[in-house]
């Protein structure tokens, strides 16, 4: 809700002020937005189907019973791979990174599977390339993946 | 034709629905609402966010983007980036867009490193959440442990842009214009 508050709440700002300045410029800027949006369209439609069909696999039960069975090395790095390719509201990840953490999970497994959740994004790639390029989305995920994995080690070691 | 090869990836993601419609039936049904769900929210989203965009476009200058997040900009564009990463303003693929048009506008790429990590990682209303469920010292550790990798991956990433740019996403900028 915020969200949209923020977002709708600036749009109106800033189309106020683009109004007053030039009719014609704002013209202008609904042209490039619709361009963009159409350029945009097939890979956030990917996106979409992608996030959908990952989530609908992977539900919460499915990743504890993955992550949850075992404490080690193994578990560890499954959940930093199934954290890298899945994208979940973070109202669902937190609490199931808590409630995995209380049942026996290693602080590790569970940084492991925050950070590469928000660190690095499989299902959004599509999009990242379609905006940003190969290449600065492939350095960008597995860097992300590499600094992620790390600040999961260094957690683990310290708390 | 055209369209079609436009939205192949689409189109092919619509298959694999199909498929698990008919093979695993309660998972397409499960699925099928995650991307309702999403798409909904998308819906909303998404029109304002290129409003904004477009109007960033057209009226903020090219100089103004260098001098605050520009290669030159330092400190300032640090702070700068993980400010307006931090903002509530929905989820990352709204940021990829945006991310494009300041890079056209001249930040730099350790900025928009720093942007998209921040963003993603580092959300002021995720953080509430995380605090809640993980405990403040786990949050507070990883919020400055991702931070620090956030700079320095957006360094190097820098670094090796600037020494083998990404040519054709370069032309296909060029082409935009």
């Amino acid at each position: 809700m915020a969200t949209i508050i923020t977002i709708y709440g600036l749009l109106g700002i800033c189309l106020v002020a683009s109004l007053i300045k030039s009719r014609e410029k704002t013209k202008k800027a609904f042209k490039i937005a619709g361009k963009a949006l159409f350029k945009t369209a097939p890979s956030l439609l990917t996106v979409l189907g992608i996030v959908g069909l990952t989530l609908g696999i992977l539900t919460p039960e499915t990743i504890s019973s993955l992550v949850g069975a075992e404490a080690g090395f193994t578990a560890t790095i499954l959940a930093a791979v199934i954290g890298a390719i899945t994208l979940i509201p973070s109202l669902v990840a937190f609490p199931l990174a808590g409630s995995l953490l209380r049942s026996g999970a290693t602080v590790m497994t569970i940084s492991a599977f925050i950070t590469t959740l928000v660190m690095v994004g499989v299902v959004t790639a599509p999009m990242e390339i379609k905006a940003l390029g190969n290449k600065f989305t492939l350095l960008r995920n597995s860097l992300g993946f590499i600094a992620a994995l790390t600040i999961a080690g260094i957690m683990g070691a310290l708390l | 034709m055209g369209l079609l090869k436009k939205f192949k990836s689409p189109v092919l993601i619509a298959f694999v629905f199909i498929g698990l419609a008919i093979w695993m039936p309660s998972t397409a049904t499960r699925s099928s609402l995650v991307t309702l769900d999403y798409f909904k929210e998308m819906a909303l989203i998404i029109p304002p966010v290129f409003i904004l965009m477009g109007l960033m476009e057209i009226w903020i200058p090219k100089d103004k983007i260098q001098k605050w997040l520009g290669s030159e900009s330092g400190m300032k564009g640090v702070v700068i980036s993980f400010a307006l990463g931090t903002l509530p303003t929905g989820p990352l693929y709204v940021a990829f867009p945006m991310t494009a048009s300041l890079l056209r506008k001249g930040a730099s790429i350790t900025n928009m490193v720093i942007f998209l990590g921040s963003w993603a990682a580092l959300k002021i209303p995720q953080l509430m959440v995380e605090i809640k469920f993980l405990g403040i010292v786990f949050t507070s550790l990883r919020f400055i442990l991702t931070f620090i990798a956030l700079v320095l991956v957006g360094t190097l990433m820098e670094f090796i842009l600037r020494r083998k740019p990404d040519q054709e996403w370069l032309d296909n900028i060029i082409d935009e214009r």
